[in-house]
């Protein structure tokens, strides 16, 4: 009976998640073609073994050598992975302060504060990224309000510009940030801070060797919950980032749709899953070993 | 500190509704300009009444949504029972990584890996494989949040029972089911959401005549901000909003972070 469990939902996995990205892998191997599908070769299942012979011969890595090559596609990846970077490292600067302060809320309110940061994190993406148009825009409420208080002489041109997507993505991104934040920190003994406080050390000591210690792993949760879907974003840089934000999920989009060209679009996934498939090996492995580290020196 | 923490909250929050409150607040404006206020009107909830293509569209996201949150909550349910009650079996490692995977996947890549799956096996795009998709997606989350259940459960009822001579099968039905029900809504009312919101995955495995209402709100969204777009936003935070609240309520408060 037990075993029988992981069967139904492994099949659904196994064809719905794990064959979709072997075939993007193998289309991106692939070459355009004017066809229904749009791709050559297509696996001719009746000729056997000579057809699979054929149809691996005629899989290449030109699709990636363009990336590689075409200076759009390398902008657009550092682009992508700069913004993300910054928007996380922003993230958690914002972020840490509200989470702290939510885990130091009265225990009976935080529940209350939670939901509060649940909702919009549920709330339409494509409507929370909308909303930030009317307050950008040049005639918009940010510019309006800046002007009337005299701080700016003439409308900011902010839309469409890198800065309006790092605006979208601290926001759209916050929930993501301060929910394994506040995870960390509600559960984390609050003698710890005061120990430190009562053996003498300032607010910013305690916060620095006592606090953020303590919400590291948080940190590190909330960090690859946000970079990962960033660096694919899609809605945040179309809508605010205007003609010049290049970012690898917009340029798989317009490959896709625009200039329908099937096996650069998936040659384009195949690189994103690596740029973002990395850093998550990467960040496990280097927190299993701080841990094994942090637990021999305890010993 | 204190001073500090509360500043903190303020500024957090006022940052996250923000920008909803000012999109509900011009949703009700009477002027056609979006970023001029002309008195206090319902005019453009008409105007959204009145849009048939808009109409038809939400028809097919809540048809859609309504079917992925089922398919969604049983194979999510059944993922979750395995990785908690199912002992170790062959690739369970790799079985964690593949219900994880949708949920910090960007979108584009699930989307098209999604419809190239769809036309190498020469499937109609449309309705089904709109749903097919979005079960995928909403899967890891129900996954997610029956597993955090399942984990908090007390192992002692279940032991109990079977003590006393229940079947595996009947201990499933009388002590584990009744015990994880609320995260079961929960993560259906999730899952159901989530398909209701998205615009990048459906874009992909959408076919012609089942345009979803995220796609066709985008495709308005497109060609600048409009005050009818603010109403039917605003009528679909309050949905949202509700079925969020429902679901936090239902998953025991803290279930679903």
């Amino acid at each position: 009976m037990k075993r029988l469990l992981p069967v139904l939902p492994a099949l659904w996995l196994a064809a719905f998640v794990l064959l979709p990205v072997i075939l993007t892998l193998k289309i991106s191997l692939s070459t355009p073609a004017t066809a229904q599908p749009p791709y050559l070769p297509v696996l001719d299942w009746s000729a056997g073994i000579e057809g699979w012979g054929s149809f691996l011969e005629a899989l290449d890595f030109t699709n990636f050598e363009t990336l590689a090559s075409d200076a759009l596609y390398r902008d657009a990846a550092l682009s992508s992975l700069t913004l993300a970077g910054l928007a996380t490292a922003i993230l958690a600067l914002v972020g840490t302060p509200i989470a702290h302060a939510m885990a130091r809320a009265p225990a009976r309110r935080q529940p209350l504060l939670v939901a509060l940061l649940i909702v919009p994190f549920w709330t339409s993406f494509l409507i929370r990224i909308y909303a930030w148009i009317a307050i950008l825009k040049p005639e918009g409420l940010l510019s309006a309000g800046l002007m009337k208080l005299g701080l700016i002489g003439q409308p900011l041109e902010i839309l469409n510009t890198q800065g309006a997507v790092l605006i979208g993505l601290t926001y759209a991104y916050l929930p993501f940030m301060v929910l394994p934040l506040y995870a960390v920190l509600a559960k984390s003994d609050p003698r710890l801070p005061e120990a430190a406080a009562d053996l003498g050390a300032g607010p910013v000591r305690v916060f620095w060797t006592v606090t953020l210690p303590l919400a590291r792993p948080g940190l590190v949760a909330g960090a690859l919950l946000c970079f990962v879907p960033m660096v694919g974003e899609f809605i945040i840089p179309d809508l605010l980032g205007g003609s010049d934000t290049l970012m690898l999920g917009r340029v798989l989009w317009s490959e896709f749709f625009s200039n329908r060209d099937w096996p650069l679009a998936s040659a384009v996934a195949i690189l994103v899953l690596i740029l973002v498939v990395g850093p998550l090996i990467l960040f496990r492995d280097g927190d299993a070993a701080t841990a094994q580290g942090g637990a021999e020196a305890s010993r | 500190m204190r001073a500090l923490d509360r500043i903190a909250l303020i500024l957090g929050l006022g940052f996250l509704y923000g920008p909803i409150l000012v999109l509900v607040a011009y949703s009700f404006n009477a002027s056609a300009l979006v970023t001029v206020w002309g008195g206090f009107s319902t005019r453009w909830y008409g105007v959204l009444l009145a849009d048939i293509p808009l109409r038809e569209a939400a028809l097919v996201s809540l048809v859609v949504a309504l079917a992925a949150a089922s398919l969604a909550t049983v194979f999510g349910t059944l993922a979750a029972l395995a990785l908690d009650r199912g002992g170790r079996f062959a690739c369970r490692r790799l079985f964690t990584g593949l219900i994880y995977a949708p949920l910090v996947m960007p979108e584009v890549i699930t989307g098209l890996s999604l419809l190239l799956l769809f036309v190498g096996f020469g499937l109609d795009r449309g309705i089904l494989t709109l749903v097919v998709a979005h079960a995928t997606l909403g899967l890891g989350f129900v996954a997610v949040i029956v597993g955090a259940r399942l984990h908090g459960l007390d192992g002692a009822l279940e032991e109990a029972a079977a003590d006393l001579g229940a079947s595996p099968v009947r201990v499933f039905a009388t002590i584990t089911l009744p015990l994880i029900a609320p995260s079961l809504a929960a993560g259906y009312l999730l899952a159901f959401t989530l398909s209701l919101d998205d615009l990048v995955i459906a874009s992909f495995v959408s076919g012609p005549g089942a345009t979803t209402l995220p796609m066709r709100l985008y495709s308005q969204v497109r060609l600048g901000v409009n005050p009818e777009i603010n109403a039917a936003s605003t009528l679909l935070i309050g949905l949202v909003t509700a079925v969020v609240l429902t679901a936090s309520w239902l998953s025991g408060r803290k279930g679903l972070a």
